[in-house]
């Protein structure tokens, strides 16, 4: 038998169907959690802020079928500057990091541990909980905010969206922001394996996807917003500093944007796998 | 049997059925592997930082009721946690049933654990608790809802189950863990310290429960500070001390190991006069003291089984008619003073 045949076989072996029921019920579990919990209310804030703020807009200034263009330009700074690097950066970070070190300090972890769940299962089980959670709340945010600056400009908005580029950007910013989401998420979540205190690795992360651009162009293939960059539908002029945010020094293909940030999860989880199997509970050192 | 460990020797009370507690410091792969009905504990370590948890610990433990004691900081969660993968030995191997507990998808169809954690998922009510664990499982809502009625009956608490466990009272708190940890009908009970908190009716329910899981062929393994409770469920003792196993095994086994403490004996009988003045007469009797209703005496012999003989011939030979002769310091409160008493008062 080949080694690839042996491969195929081995997989097919695995008990999915059983895995599958698993990563169900931690999703039922975790997801209550993570929507309901009043320590989660930051959260909420961050990914409907923008939408107050555009919603201000709106109400105030008269819409003007000649402002579109502009106002898509102002869209396209709120996604890039505050959705992905602070409100889905920060989102991730207190949502993902709470998956193993929230139930440590909530002293619960160990009621997961003691069930016949594989580790690395119920790693990715909690993964999962955490990106519908990041991807619904800050995917509503966007959609919010997009419905609410182009819905005030009445039918030229919807000639905007229907007959325009409108829906075609709606779906790159949805889609950039599933993308954000699971690979900050997968960053956040092997970080809070490791170190108890999450503003330090914060930081780390914050300062490497920000600085990252001035690194040679491999480097910065190990960094989630240089892939995102790339699939934000509307390009911001920026001068001095703030090109440092929106400009690709060398870009990559679409498809290779797309896979980046997920290949990137993908490595990134399969060594929190490696760590989750190795954590103890020792809930009096917290 | 006894087993040098360091500086400290470890009494091990086997003599008497191969079904108990054994040493395992001697246990090659081969016989390990014949041991896959027991739960094995192999020259086990474990440090925090510079901190001892457990040291050099070897055992074989067999199905029934073992109970595990000794005073605060002695090592007993550390021994379980160890068990049951929550924490990493330094070195040694563990396994249960066969199984090293690095491997919970298979480790935890066979063992439920009871931990003295008093904590919760937040805003569970019980059903749910002990539900959603069994999903965890794999299996399916309605076998999931069906194991959680069945176990939650047997630990009396089908009333309160849907009331949220923020509310529960201690002893109940207790109850919903223990219901958690036999619901899916483990081979293999872990319980640290599950008495704690439960009021006099559900302590002797629990110690029911317990004695028939151990009797159903379970391994059943307690932990616990109450040593009368201990000595009445258990069918074998490991008492431990500042992370050292200092005794393992039958308790009655273990007390005879104990040399330098002389067995106490309590014989009532028809003469009492006469048998202390025979007995004292013999090497192996220290003491024969009358007791103060003057129906009986007190013998304290470095050899309890001599003594036996003696008292035999002496019914026979004087007409004593003997009332009752029981050991009155083979229990595990005594075993406990003896070992370990001296150097931890409080338990």
């Amino acid at each position: 038998m080949s080694r690839f045949a042996q491969l195929r076989k081995s997989f097919a072996e695995q008990p999915w169907e059983l895995w599958t029921r698993q990563i169900t019920a931690i999703l039922r579990m975790d997801l209550r959690k993570n929507f309901f919990s009043r320590r989660g209310i930051w959260i909420y804030l961050l990914a409907f802020a923008p939408v107050v703020i555009i919603t201000l807009h709106a109400i105030i200034d008269r819409a003007d079928p000649n402002q579109i263009h502009t106002d898509t330009e102002v869209l396209a700074g709120i996604f890039q500057f505050f959705y992905l690097r602070f409100g889905i950066f920060f989102g991730c970070l207190g949502i993902f990091t709470w998956l193993f070190r929230g139930e440590v300090i909530e002293k619960s972890l160990h009621y997961y541990f003691l069930a016949p769940v594989k580790r690395e299962v119920l790693l990715l089980g909690k993964f999962v909980g955490g990106v519908v959670t990041s991807v619904t709340l800050f995917g509503l945010g966007v959609l919010a905010s997009f419905s609410v600056m182009y819905g005030h400009f009445g039918s030229a908005g919807q000639y905007y969206v229907f007959s325009g580029p409108g829906m075609g950007q709606l779906l790159a910013y949805l889609s950039v922001t599933a993308l954000a989401c699971i690979g900050y998420g997968s960053i956040f979540l092997m970080l809070s394996l490791l170190i108890k205190n999450p503003i330090i690795p914060a930081a780390i992360v914050l300062g490497w996807e920000t600085f990252s651009p001035v690194l040679p162009s491999l480097v910065q293939r190990f960094s989630v917003t240089y892939y995102l960059k790339q699939l934000c539908p509307v390009s911001i002029p920026a001068d001095g500093l703030l090109a440092l945010f929106t400009v690709v020094s060398e870009p990559v293909s679409t498809y290779a944007a797309i896979m980046g940030p997920i290949v990137l999860a993908a490595l990134v989880l399969a060594l929190a796998c490696k760590f989750v199997r190795r954590f103890e509970i020792s809930y009096v050192a917290e | 049997m006894s087993t040098v460990l360091g500086d400290r020797e470890q009494v091990t009370g086997n003599r008497e059925q191969p079904e108990s507690i054994v040493s395992t410091a001697s246990i090659s792969s081969t016989q390990a592997a014949c041991l896959e009905n027991r739960i094995l504990l192999q020259n086990v370590s474990k440090f925090y930082g510079e901190v001892l948890g457990v040291n050099r610990v070897n055992l074989s433990i067999p199905p029934g009721v073992t109970g595990l004691v000794g005073p605060n900081g002695s090592g007993k969660t550390t021994l379980m946690n160890l068990m049951t993968g929550l924490i990493r030995p330094t070195q040694g191997r563990i396994t249960v049933l066969g199984i090293p507990p690095d491997r919970p998808e298979e480790l935890f169809r066979k063992v439920g654990y009871c931990a003295q954690f008093d904590s919760f998922p937040k805003g569970v009510t019980g059903f749910s608790f002990v539900y959603n664990t069994l999903r965890l499982h794999g299996l399916d809502d309605r076998e999931s809802a069906r194991l959680t009625f069945e176990a939650l009956e047997r630990v009396s608490m089908t009333e309160a189950a849907n009331r949220k466990v923020a509310g529960y009272s201690k002893g109940m708190r207790q109850r919903i863990r223990l219901a958690q940890a036999i619901a899916h009908h483990p081979t293999v009970l872990i319980l640290d310290e599950p008495l704690n908190g439960l009021d006099p009716m559900a302590r002797a329910e629990s110690l029911e429960l317990f004695q028939a899981l151990g009797k159903e062929g379970l391994h059943v393994i307690i932990s616990s500070h109450i040593l009368h409770e201990v000595d009445k469920m258990s069918d074998q003792v490991i008492l431990m001390s500042s992370g050292y196993v200092v005794a393992e095994g039958q308790i009655h086994a273990v007390r005879t190991e104990v040399k330098e403490h002389p067995m106490q004996i309590l014989v009532r009988c028809s003469d009492p006069n006469l048998l202390a003045s025979r007995v004292f007469a013999q090497d192996h009797v220290v003491e024969a003291k009358l007791v103060d209703d003057g129906k009986g005496v007190l013998v304290r012999t470095r050899d309890a089984d001599a003594f036996y003989l003696l008292l035999n011939q002496l019914v026979v030979k004087d007409n004593i008619s003997l009332e009752t002769v029981a050991p009155a310091d083979d229990d595990v409160n005594s075993v406990y003073q003896y070992l370990i008493g001296s150097e931890n008062k409080t338990i």
